[in-house]
């Protein structure tokens, strides 16, 4: 098997005095598709603001192709490879959607595949309403924005947190189709996601968090419902 | 034609103090910063050209070139070491800072070049007028309104046009989020800074060519260009030149009722305008 392309060992992380990351390992191959499950607080909006070098790292070592990640700043972690769609799409109010999407190639990494035409070839839409301001869209034309603007970096990994939130679900549907051609043109992802059903049809491979800890993982055929739910809600079940 | 002439005349003005005004437009339009020392900055460009017009023998438009460079590096550095440190949620560190940085620039100044009023001579332009229809108007006043409009309108161009530009707005807006998209807010703001003090440096050469200056003369300019930039929208930058205008116009229509009345009538509108349009006259939408 080859050498993963992000690996996160032993990864802790805290607020002040509060300690929010736990000792969190996993795995990210080249142009596959790990989702992190789990309730609200259980870590992982942390766990990849603390990737993309937004936050700070405790201890442990984030590797990106076998190169130390741990403890730059975010736009050197971008500019390795690693890019992120924030949590509540955080567009730029002053930028019309172009520019949105232009901002995000400010430090593009060699000719990859993404570039204006090809974002607006997977989220056509935005090509009509390039002038409009990025705020004026839609909840979901608005993450389909925050998407093609970290692409537009070319990166090797891109970090997806939350972008299924406050969304309906036919929305969600479109987002998610955009997703098997991001692997096709060899970005992995990896994705935080409340909606199950949602992890375990786009990814390989599965991590339930639960209070800063990865409590269970695994592909998503392997995975029980039960044990899923146990994970999602700290389910302990009393032997005696 | 007497009111031709005091409309013209407050209009010229009016170029003046949006120079005074369009670098502290710019930097707190980028980082909500209110520079109290941004009047003391343009008194120190004006003596910066001075010292260029004695050492090389320029003419000051000249010697304003030189100081350019000078200036964009010393706002590069003010904002890299001194700046950057206090910016922050709480708005008071970088208001105490920069008001002290105005009184050691006054002392520095006082120091160094003593309290006694220069002026930055231009020679014959100075008396030149230009006959238009009913009004004569000096060349110098006429120049300062141009420069004030190019500077404006390049700075709109930078903001709107170019890679650079699209950096300040989205720092503007989200100086975390903009740090996803590879970019360094300090970076951004140091650059700001330094294009601030070039501007500042612009308006510095006009001020030394149309009036004298000392090393105490800066709070005061502050505080037309604070009006103008309140007046016009806080960072707007054609509402800055809107602001300075109105103000020009102000003290010129008060200046001609009442000699005395000049300063006050500037003012006056100020509290007007606040009055009506609290957001001032062309607010940013998203502010």
């Amino acid at each position: 098997m080859s050498a993963p392309l992000l690996s996160v060992r032993g990864l802790t992380a805290f607020y002040g005095d509060f300690q929010a990351l736990f000792g969190v390992d996993l795995d990210l191959a080249r142009g596959g598709c790990v989702a992190i499950i789990g309730a609200n607080g259980a870590g992982k909006t942390t766990l990849m603001r603390t990737i993309c070098g937004i936050a700070r790292a405790g201890q442990g070592e984030i590797l990106l192709d076998g190169a130390p990640i741990h403890g730059l700043p975010a736009p050197e972690v971008l500019r390795r490879g690693v890019a992120m769609v924030p949590e509540g799409r955080k567009l730029f109010p002053s930028l019309s959607v172009e520019e949105n999407l232009q901002i995000g190639a400010h430090e593009r990494r060699g000719n990859g595949a993404w570039t204006l035409e090809t974002i607006y070839d997977l989220f056509p839409v935005l090509r009509e309403r390039r002038r409009n301001p990025g705020t004026a869209l839609s909840g979901g034309q608005q993450q389909m924005v925050a998407i093609g603007r970290a692409l537009m970096s070319n990166p090797e990994v891109l970090l997806c947190d939350e972008i299924s939130l406050g969304l309906a679900p036919v929305v969600i549907r479109d987002i998610y189709a955009a997703v098997p051609r991001i692997r096709e043109a060899g970005t992995a992802i990896l994705v935080v996601e409340q909606d199950i059903g949602q992890a375990l049809k786009i990814a390989d491979h599965v991590h339930c968090m639960m209070e800063g800890r990865v409590t269970l993982s695994g592909r998503p055929s392997e995975l029980s419902r039960e044990a899923i739910h146990d994970a999602y809600f700290g389910v302990t079940h009393d032997l005696a | 034609m007497i009111w031709l002439d005091t409309l013209a005349q407050g209009i010229l003005l009016g170029g003046l103090y949006a120079l005074f005004a369009a670098g502290l437009s710019l930097v707190f339009g980028i980082m909500r910063l209110v520079n109290l020392a941004h009047g003391d900055l343009i008194v120190l460009g004006a003596y910066v050209i001075l010292v260029m017009v004695s050492v090389t023998g320029l003419n000051p438009f000249l010697a304003a070139t030189l100081a350019l460079p000078v200036m964009f590096g010393f706002g590069m550095l003010l904002q890299t070491h001194l700046f950057n440190r206090v910016l922050g949620e709480d708005i008071l560190p970088p208001l105490l800072v920069t008001f002290g940085l105005s009184v050691v620039l006054q002392n520095v100044l006082l120091e160094t070049f003593s309290a006694d009023s220069q002026k930055l001579s231009m020679g014959p332009v100075e008396a030149v007028g230009v006959p238009l229809g009913p009004v004569t108007l000096g060349l110098v006043p006429l120049a300062t309104l141009g420069c004030a409009v190019a500077v404006i309108a390049a700075l709109n161009l930078l903001f709107y046009r170019t890679k650079l530009g699209r950096a300040f707005r989205a720092t503007s807006d989200d100086a975390t989020t903009v740090q996803l998209m590879g970019i360094y807010p300090a970076r951004i703001f140091s650059v700001a800074t330094g294009i601030a003090l070039m501007v500042a440096t612009l308006a510095a050469l006009y001020l030394g060519a149309r009036a004298n200056f000392d090393p105490t003369i800066g709070p005061a300019r502050l505080l037309y260009a604070f009006e103008a930039v309140i007046i016009g929208g806080l960072g707007s930058l054609w509402g800055t030149l809107a602001g300075g205008l109105v103000i020009g116009v102000a003290q010129a229509t008060g200046a001609a009722i009442r000699p005395e009345w000049q300063i006050l009538a500037g003012h006056a509108a100020f509290v007007a305008v606040l009055l009506f349009r609290p957001r001032g006259l062309f607010p940013r939408a998203n502010d």
